[in-house]
């Protein structure tokens, strides 16, 4: 199968602190990789490399065949690369609907006199971004909240705006950094419900997640950083078991 | 502007009301303030596009004012062109300005940008005031009327008028920026930059393209100024000009077109109010604006819509906050 993202002998250390050692992983166009560790394990660290946050002191990402190591995020998402963040970085005083069509940024076109005219084609353009708005807003399970402002959202809905988000500009990989930490039972189901139908509808999803249980469920394919270093990355249930994986994440056992 | 259609039959009514309001009450003083509010109200929808959609603190719009003001001037006592033939090289002169300084000065931070856009309102200050070609300190003296077609405009209800076609024309071209492409390329910006490059949008690009419609109004309003003053001179394009723009923004509401609007209106009209108490006049003035800025920080009409019920809030714990340190004081007695 064709690597969609491949990234190679990455290395990231911020003064003597080594936050990616020599990182070699492919994601095949299609699969569904979780990326599991302990914290601190270089996994945010990853995906801000992926997406140019942060520039790699060694390594490179391709993408598609093509190297990206040095662009910047906008360029990144110009790609078909979109993100989630651990935080959840939302457009606070927007509205949902806002935060949604921001996201549409570059499936728009244009144009300083349309808009200043307010020409025809324009309100056809902003008409349709404005029903498939609505249409990734139910998506998400967020039907009818568009004029609710993302600041007044309560946790688990602004996970999913912010996914929203990411899915309106029909992106070919979607980066998702703990989509389901620190929602209740339910809503874990309803995020991990659109996780999956995304990634049935044809998007490579990398996901970072904790949720051994939603990883066991949903991935394709798992690879496990720890303290910088890729451990192993494979099919869940055989890296599940992998002695190294388990001692990574409890410890030793002293004798 | 979500409260727009809420608000539509009391912008009716208001635009209506502006429309005749010199002819009927006919004292030249208020038509003159209302005029000063006009352009004030220009100004602020100009900055906006800077301050209140991309979220970039600029402390020298007057900068943009003075271009407009003085190249659209010079044009029309020097080389005799008639006022609305100096429009597009009033605008490009912004224009180059606000290329030639944002360029390498728009990726700076906040603070930064604040202190370097003050610098340029400077710069331009002093350049006019001292070039020769500029007038130097008394500026420039008979600008022509506005001529539009077969009329000539001389008279204060006149430009007063002139400066409301102006005030509608931004309105508009505001609304309709916020719920474009653009719009939404800025305020993604304002609310989280970082974040705004994930969504593939060119954040630098888009600075200075904001700066860019900042200018424009700026210019066109400074075109204007010079006619219906027939004089212009440096101490108009000062900092605390650019001061009283940022005022009536960030008071009205950043990044609302009638908080621009509402802010402009108490920016001047203000002072002019507490002309009763002649030497306080300017005192009471900062009280009033401490206590809008207290009591309502996000300003008076703020972008998410008109919500008062925040005001009693905020009025509620300010008095409790004011009883509890003066018990403190009093008590420690």
């Amino acid at each position: 199968m064709n690597a969609l993202l491949a990234a190679e002998g990455l290395s990231l250390h911020f003064g003597g602190v080594a936050a990616l050692s020599d990182v070699t992983l492919e994601v095949p166009e299609g699969s569904l990789l979780a990326v599991i560790g302990p914290n601190g394990a270089g996994k945010t660290s990853f995906f801000n490399c992926l997406t140019g946050y942060y520039r790699p002191n060694r390594g490179s990402v391709r993408f598609a065949g093509r190297d990206i190591t040095r662009l910047p995020p906008d360029q990144v998402a110009a790609l078909g690369i979109r993100r989630t963040f651990q935080n959840v970085r939302l457009f606070p005083r927007l509205t949902s609907r806002e935060n949604v069509l921001a996201g549409a940024h570059l499936r728009a076109t244009s144009n300083l006199v349309a808009m200043l005219l307010g020409t025809p084609a324009l309100r056809r353009q902003e008409r349709l971004l404005a029903e498939e708005a609505e249409h990734w807003l139910a998506y998400v399970g967020l039907a009818g909240r568009g004029d609710v402002l993302a600041a007044d959202l309560p946790y688990g809905m602004r996970k999913r705006l912010e996914m929203a988000r990411a899915l309106i500009a029909h992106p070919r990989l979607l980066l998702l950094d703990e989509p389901a930490a620190g929602v209740s039972s339910v809503e874990r189901e309803e995020l991990a419900d659109v996780v999956r139908r995304t990634w049935e509808s044809g998007v490579t999803v990398v996901m970072i997640e904790h949720d051994v249980e939603l990883v066991m469920r949903l991935a394709s394919t798992v690879a496990v950083l720890d303290r910088g270093r890729l451990l192993v990355q494979g099919p869940p249930e055989p890296v599940r078991q992998d002695p190294r994986v388990i001692e990574a994440y409890l410890g030793r056992r002293q004798r | 502007m979500r409260s727009w259609r809420a608000a539509a039959p009391g912008a009716a009514v208001a635009l209506a009301g502006a429309a005749v309001f010199p002819l009927a009450l006919g004292s030249t003083y208020v038509t003159s303030v209302a005029m000063q509010v006009e352009i004030l109200m220009c100004l602020a929808l100009g900055l906006n596009f800077v301050v209140g959609y991309a979220g970039m603190l600029d402390l020298g719009f007057a900068a943009f004012f003075a271009i407009g003001s003085y190249t659209s001037g010079l044009l029309a006592v020097d080389a005799h062109w008639p006022v609305l033939a100096t429009l597009p090289v009033a605008v490009a002169a912004s224009l180059l300005g606000a290329v030639f300084i944002g360029t390498p000065t728009l990726r700076l931070r906040s603070d930064y940008l604040a202190v370097v856009t003050l610098g340029f309102g400077e710069i331009i200050q002093n350049i006019v005031n001292n070039l020769n070609q500029t007038g130097g300190p008394e500026g420039i003296y008979g600008i022509p009327p506005l001529s539009v077609g077969p009329l000539t405009i001389t008279s204060t209800t006149g430009y007063y008028y002139v400066f409301f076609v102006l005030v509608v024309l931004f309105v508009a071209v505001s609304y309709r920026a916020r719920r474009s492409r653009l719009g939404r390329a800025w305020l993604a910006i304002r609310e989280d930059e970082d974040t705004a490059y994930a969504m593939g949008i060119k954040v630098r690009r888009y600075k200075l393209y904001a700066y860019m419609a900042g200018s424009v109004l700026g210019a066109v309003t400074g075109t204007f100024y010079g006619s219906a003053f027939v004089a212009i001179a440096p101490p108009s394009f000062g900092f605390n000009e650019s001061l009283l723009v940022v005022m009536a923004v960030s008071m009205g509401g950043m990044g609302s077109i009638w908080g621009a609007l509402l802010g402009a209106g108490a920016v001047v009209a203000f002072p002019e109010v507490f002309r009763q108490f002649a030497q306080a006049r300017l005192l009471v003035f900062g009280v009033a604006l401490v206590l809008v800025m207290v009591l309502r920080p996000q300003g008076i009409w703020p972008e998410e819509g008109l919500r008062l019920g925040r005001l009693k809030q905020s009025a509620r714990r300010a008095t409790r906050q004011l009883t509890h340190w003066a018990s403190a004081r009093l008590g420690a007695r």
